[in-house]
């Protein structure tokens, strides 16, 4: 990969930065058509042990971008990707932090934090559902999250015990 | 209400919580910075992430971000950041070049679908552990019950689903202050 590739590279994953309102795995169509159809940089095959290998590991699932980079550049495409996702978001997300504690004895700043609590909770709770529906078909699975739902509610049990709990729950019911 | 008493305790903070984040690092940032450390609330916990999901970029990053700025300013903010993303990027490299080896191993698919269900029942835990905040805003209860529906059920953009519903649910809470 070039120097100006890499720095194309770097300008596109900057641009998507800003529109990743909602969360970054939904730019990645995007993504893939810019790196993979466009370019050629990363096959199919790479793109999607990207994205499988991020949400396997520990950490912010948004190091798929890391990895994309890294599959396309090596060392320097993961940072190009990286930072490139990273730094606008981050600046923008700041100054919005600040903005919003200076004024927040404002009427519609206190509007904004009070009306968008309800929203998180729900999308929270969407986003349980959406994790779980795909194992709709597999009691066993569905059984581990329930447990897992009551017995972070109801007991004061490290969740890494759960984690633990359900890959064997995974593996004995495979 | 529980500090951080270093930059670098914030560091390691986030750090731990990332790398107990398998598939998801939502769940473990309130467990630990609400439950276990005490250094936000429950209710200012979701009011930061609500701001952190509204705006670009990875809701969990921008949370870190906010909560190191608001014990360190400039400084806390980058420890915060840096320490949820240094393990887990080391993590995450050796891993894509292990990869080829394991990958398809029926062993390691299983325990993976595994260790996902276990990711769904603590964001659900999460998200009920947060509903008390809700208790003194009675139309809040709808809104959690539109969002979850249109973007859980009917799987609408949340992107649009957080501009209209939001739009009415900012709107509601301002005329109740009027009142």
């Amino acid at each position: 990969m070039s120097v100006s590739d890499l720095f194309e590279l770097f300008l596109r994953f900057t641009t998507l930065s800003l529109l990743a309102i909602g969360g970054a795995i939904t730019l990645t169509p995007e993504m893939h058509r810019f790196t993979v159809v466009e370019h050629g940089w990363l096959d199919d095959a790479q793109f999607t042990a990207s994205i499988s290998l991020a949400q396997a590991s520990p950490g912010p699932n948004i190091l798929f971008v890391t990895l994309i980079g890294w599959n396309a550049g090596g060392w320097a495409g993961a940072a190009a990707t990286t930072i490139g996702i990273l730094l606008p978001a981050a600046t923008v997300a700041l100054v919005a932090y600040r903005w919003t504690e200076r004024l927040s004895a404002l009427p519609w700043v206190r509007a904004f934090r009070t009306g968008m609590a309800p929203i998180t909770i729900g999308l929270l709770l969407a986003t349980g559902w959406v994790l779980a529906a795909p194992n709709a078909g597999h009691p066993v699975l569905i059984g581990v999250t329930a447990v897992t739902a009551a017995l972070v509610l109801l007991t004061r049990l490290n969740p890494l015990w759960l984690l633990a709990g359900g890959a064997r729950a995974g593996i004995l019911s495979a | 209400m529980a500090q951080p008493d270093s930059v670098r305790a914030l560091f390691f903070t986030f750090n731990s919580l990332a790398l107990r984040g398998f598939g998801g690092v939502l769940p473990w940032a309130q467990h630990v910075l609400v439950d276990e450390r005490g250094w936000l609330e429950r209710d200012e916990f979701v009011e930061l992430l609500s701001l952190a999901q509204v705006l670009p970029g990875p809701n969990i990053c921008n949370l870190a971000l906010m909560v190191g700025d608001r014990f360190f300013g400039l400084r806390g903010a980058l420890a915060a950041l840096g320490g949820m993303l240094a393990a887990p990027l080391v993590i995450v490299l050796s891993l894509a070049i292990l990869y080829s080896r394991f990958a398809d191993l029926p062993i390691v698919v299983a325990a993976l679908r595994g260790m996902g269900a276990v990711s769904a029942g603590l964001i659900l835990a999460m998200a009920l552990k947060l509903l008390p905040t809700q208790r003194s805003n009675r139309p809040g209860w709808l809104f959690v019950a539109a969002a979850f529906v249109m973007v859980g059920l009917l799987r609408w953009p949340i992107l649009w689903v957080m501009l209209g519903v939001g739009l009415v649910s900012v709107g509601t809470a301002r005329w109740r202050q009027a009142r």
